[in-house]
Parts: structure tokens; sequence; C-alpha cells
């Protein structure tokens, strides 16, 4: 791969430089909202105001994360318990029932594989606002409406993306190690979880950490199925302090909206290779 | 990828006996299956009856055969809800293709630094979509707004991006072009699988860069082309976050698009038949844009080791 990189070419330079400005601007929105959130609500609204934020602005940056943080109205602290308290369920369910479905997709001969593994597949095509309305009225038969159930008890059941991304890392690890636990006794169950689930370690992190930050990001679930204050989850809080209060400052919605992408970031800087290669496998179906 | 012909030998001399072996299978598929059952088929065919009836949700459903569909046929807004979610996937997918293709490109130039660039790049897919949509309001504000301040830096006239209906859209789409590192990540790893004596074998043909791009790797990565598109057709038939945050569908119906009018008509008019007369409509419509892009490709995508 290298001996691309020694070729010289015409160019290169500008196509360099291109990148990094892309680069540069893909940040901006970011930067928009970190700056906004520690200006006064009159400075985010000056068109001459620099656009970085600057070391002067601490003090007022202080001012808008206690007046989010704490105003009557609204209560991060709860917000970002109950979005964590999802996160965590969904994360564990999508995780570990995914891993048992793609076990038997990997490991099990059985009638029906085939077109039941590509019926996984085809409901990665069914975006779940189609059906949002109809899951509505079911939630609210069961009596799941008032609580968080329909935000976690669907990950349990798995999903299309993890199970084909955990198939595909089961499918690399060699059968022997399989059977020579099968020799030493181990059932089957005993294989998955001494086995697989230690050697496919990195893709179950790379699931549990797609899911948790779904999970996290949910905005469209949060806002049909969940609707008493108390209940409200860090994006739909932050929806809402938005939308109710009509003119909430820009500092403010800003400063909540650091406040929803911070762990999000957290997350993202401590496993950003393996997030970004776990991505990159849905490419590789054919 | 790799492991398929592989997996298959050996699963052919897989041990234990097949029955009970599916019975097993079955067992650890439960869970999906019960999901599958209960989480989208159910709905799905819940709704299918709903389409049918008149449903408050408050109220049992009342059969009123294809009223819904009737009423539908003459209702404006669901027209102007069709034409602008084709308007914002059209010039969404087809803006999100090029620059993500562009973009992947030019990080898969060896040049030092690039992975920090990819990762910038991606960070966006993973905001929060009510936190992207705050900052992207901000940034299109009419007065102190980046966009504003950026054009009149080049001496263009303030755009009032939100509150305009000619503008409300575009910027949504640009919004959303914010949103391309899945595809630009998807990409890279492809144009990584390129073979490089397909690349080394243009050149000595003289091929030039950009004829071995054209040439070599577009048809190369046809599969993730499909595949990216298919994904962003279905995603932006579906759009609704944040023209809800943003915009709520204004100014004067601009940024109305479908998944609103369903959303609508199921939790604030409490229509919930005709929401789901929508909902079926949409997922039928998909399928079929879905199919035909499918039917399509054939001639367009390059499926390597076919031949």
């Amino acid at each position: 791969m290298n001996t691309r990189a020694r070729t010289p070419l015409p160019g290169r330079a500008a196509l360099t430089a291109l990148l990094w400005i892309t680069a540069a601007a893909y940040l901006v929105p970011l930067l928009v909202m970190l700056t906004g959130s520690v200006r006064s609500a009159d400075a985010v609204l000056d068109p001459d105001a620099p656009i970085l934020p600057r070391i002067g602005d601490a003090a007022q940056a202080i001012d808008n994360y206690r007046a989010v943080w704490t105003d009557g109205t609204t209560d991060f602290p709860t917000y970002l318990r109950n979005s964590l308290l999802v996160a965590l369920l969904s994360t564990i369910g999508m995780t570990l029932s995914s891993a048992c479905a793609a076990y038997a997709f990997a490991r099990m001969r059985f009638p029906g594989r085939g077109p039941l593994f590509v019926l996984v597949l085809a409901t990665l095509m069914i975006p779940s606002t189609v059906i949002i309305a109809p899951q509505f009225v079911l939630f609210k038969h069961l009596g799941w409406i008032g609580t968080f159930r329909p935000l976690w008890v669907p990950a349990f059941c798995g999903g299309a993306f993890s199970i084909f991304l955990l198939r595909q890392f089961f499918l690399t690890i060699p059968r022997e190690l399989d059977e020579a636990a099968a020799i030493d006794g181990c059932s089957r169950a005993g294989v998955f979880w001494r086995i697989i689930l230690p050697v496919a370690r990195p893709a179950l992190v790379v699931v549990a950490l797609l899911q948790f930050i779904g999970s996290w990001n949910d905005f469209v679930g949060p806002l049909v199925f969940i609707n008493q204050p108390h209940m409200y989850t860090v994006s739909l809080g932050v929806y809402m302090y938005q939308s109710q209060h009509g003119q909430t400052p820009w500092n403010l919605s800003m400063a909540a909206s650091v406040i929803a992408v911070l762990p999000v970031l957290l997350v993202f800087l401590l496993a950003q290779k393996a997030i970004i290669e776990g991505v990159a496998t849905q490419g590789l179906k054919e | 990828m790799s492991g398929r012909p592989d997996h298959h030998a050996r699963t052919a001399r897989s041990a234990g006996p097949p029955v009970a072996g599916s019975a097993a299978a079955f067992l650890w598929l439960a869970p999906w299956l019960t999901g599958f059952a209960v989480f989208l088929l159910a709905p799905a065919a819940m709704s299918a009856y709903y389409a049918m009836t008149d449903y408050s949700l408050l109220e049992p459903p009342v059969w009123i055969g294809a009223a819904n569909f009737a009423e539908l046929w003459h209702d404006p807004l669901f027209w102007k809800a069709c034409r602008n979610t084709v308007y914002y996937a059209t010039v969404s997918v087809t803006l999100g293709a090029v620059l993500s293709l562009c973009v992947a490109v030019l990080l898969e130039m060896h040049v030092r630094g690039r992975g920090i660039a990819r990762a910038i790049i991606f960070l966006p897919t993973l905001v929060p979509l009510v936190a992207a949509a705050l900052a992207w309001s901000l940034m299109y504000n009419p007065e102190a707004g980046l966009m504003n301040r950026a054009l009149a830096t080049i001496g263009l006239p303030k755009i009032n991006w939100l509150g305009e209906a000619r503008w409300a859209m575009p910027a949504l789409i640009i919004m959303g072009l914010w949103n391309i590192g899945t595809a630009v990540v998807i990409y890279s790893a492809a144009l990584r699988d390129v073979p490089r004596a397909l690349y080394e074998a243009a050149e000595i043909d003289g091929v030039s860069r950009l004829g071995r791009l054209w040439h070599v790797s577009i048809p190369c990565i046809s599969p993730a082309i499909l595949f990216n598109v298919m994904i962003s057709i279905i995603w932006s038939l579906q759009v609704f976050g944040a023209p809800q945050i943003m915009t709520e569908g204004g100014p004067d119906h601009a940024t109305y698009v479908y998944q609103l009018s369903v959303y609508e008509h199921a939790f604030r008019y409490g229509r919930m038949g005709y929401a789901s007369a929508m909902a079926w409509l949409q997922l039928l419509a998909t399928l079929g844009i879905a199919a035909l892009t499918l039917a399509l490709s054939r001639r367009f995508v390059h499926h390597r080791g076919a031949a």
C-alpha cells in the first residue's frame, strides 16, 4: 500500500489541503455549539462576536451550565440517569440476544437458515419510524406507555446489524476451537459462553458501543413513548427545553446540547478505531 | 466475505444429528424470532387493519374500508408531503453519494494524519440529532448565524435560511450532508479492498489517475455504492427529526415531509387509521423504490469473483 504514497502526484498538496478543509468544516457545527454555550444570550446573536471561545468566557460558561443544570423546569441529572438506564439495558439486551442469533447463523445447520438470514438483513431496510405508530398502539395495549419498556425491551430481541456483524466475526473463529471444547465435554451453550464470546470480545464491544450510542441519541422513541417530564431522556429533555420555552436563549440550549453530546464524544474518543471499523463492515455485505 | 465459501464447506461436516440441531438453533434464534413477530410483524399487521378504520386511540377502531385512502387522494397536504419528501430524498441522496465518495477518495490518499480527518468526518453521525438540529438552527440564524456570516465575507446577501419557504429545504439538505460519515467509512473500507494489481495494470497501460478512479475504483466498489445509496434512499424517505425540531414543517409547509405528516395525524390529531394508511403507502413506496434501484443497478454493479 505504501508504494503509492511515494508516487509523486501533481496537485497532491492541493488535495491534502482540500481534505483538511473538509475535516475542519465538519467540526464547525460542534464549535458553534461549544462557543454558543459559553456566551451571554446577547453575545450569541452578535454577528461580530469572535467565532471561537475565549478564556474570558469562563465565568459566563459556568453561569450557563449551572442555569441549564438546575433550572426549575428542567432536571438534567434525572434525564442523564434515565438515558443511562435505558442505554445500558438496551445495550445488554442487544449484545446478548444478537450474539445468540449470530451463533445460530454462524455455527448451526437448520432448515431455512439462508432465507432466515436474508429476512434478518431485510429488517435493516425497514426503518423504525414506519411502524412506530402501530407500535404505540401495541405498547398501549401492553400497558407499557408511561414506562421505559418501549425503549429497551425490543433491544432484548437483537437487531439486524448487530447479528450481521457478530455472525461475520464468529465465522472467522476456527471451528477447531469449538470441536476441541466439545471433545472436552463442553455443551453447545458452554462453547458459546467459554469459547465464542471471549474470542469475539472486540466485536461484542463494537456492537455494545454502537447500541449504547444509538440508544443515547434516540429521539423519535422517547418523543413518542415517553410523556412524563420525570422520565425524559437527555435528547427529549433538550428538545422539550427548547420547544416549551419558545424563546429559549440560544446560549442555554447550546449548553444543554453540549451536555447531551459529551458522553457520546467521550465514548468515541475512547473507542474511535473500533467504532469506525465496526461501522465499515456494513458495506462488506453482498 | 473472505470466510464464506470456506464456511459452507465446514458446516457440511458439522457434528450432531441435524434434527436435534435445528431445534437447538431455533432456541438460539428465539429472542430474534419473538421480537420480529411481536415488535415488527404484529404492528405491521395491526396497522394494515387500522388503515381500513377510523381509529382515534380513545375509542375502538371503526371499519370504514378504503375511505382513508380516498381521503388521502383528495388531501392536498398529502401530495405536498409526497413532493417535499421526494425533493429531499432525490437531492440529498445524490449530493450525499457524490460528496461521500469524494471524501473517501481524499481519505485514501495516504495523507499524514488522515485517521484524525476520518474521525472528525465520522463524528457527526454520533452526535444526538436534537443537539445537531439546535446547533444547525443557530448556524442558520439570519442575524448572527455562521452561514450568513460566511456569505457576508464573500459579499453575498443574507439568507433567511429556515424562515423562507424556498431556502428551508436546502438548509435541511445541507445539514444532512453533515452526516455522511457512515457512507465515507464504508467507501474507505471498500477502496482499500480494491486489488493493487488492477491499479498497477492500469498504470502500465497509461491510464491517468482520474481514469484509474473512474475505470478501476468505481467499478470495484460498486457493491458498496449500491449499499450506501439504498440505505440513504430508505432513510431519506423517512426523514423526520430535523424538520420536526428545526422547522416543524414550515414555513408554509415547505419542509412538511411525509413522516412529519404521519406523526401529526397519529399523535397530534389522534387519527391512527389515517396515519396507518399513510405508513403503509410509505412502506410500499419505499420497498418499490428500493426494488427498482436494485433492478436498475444490475447493469452497473460489478461483483468481483463472479467472473
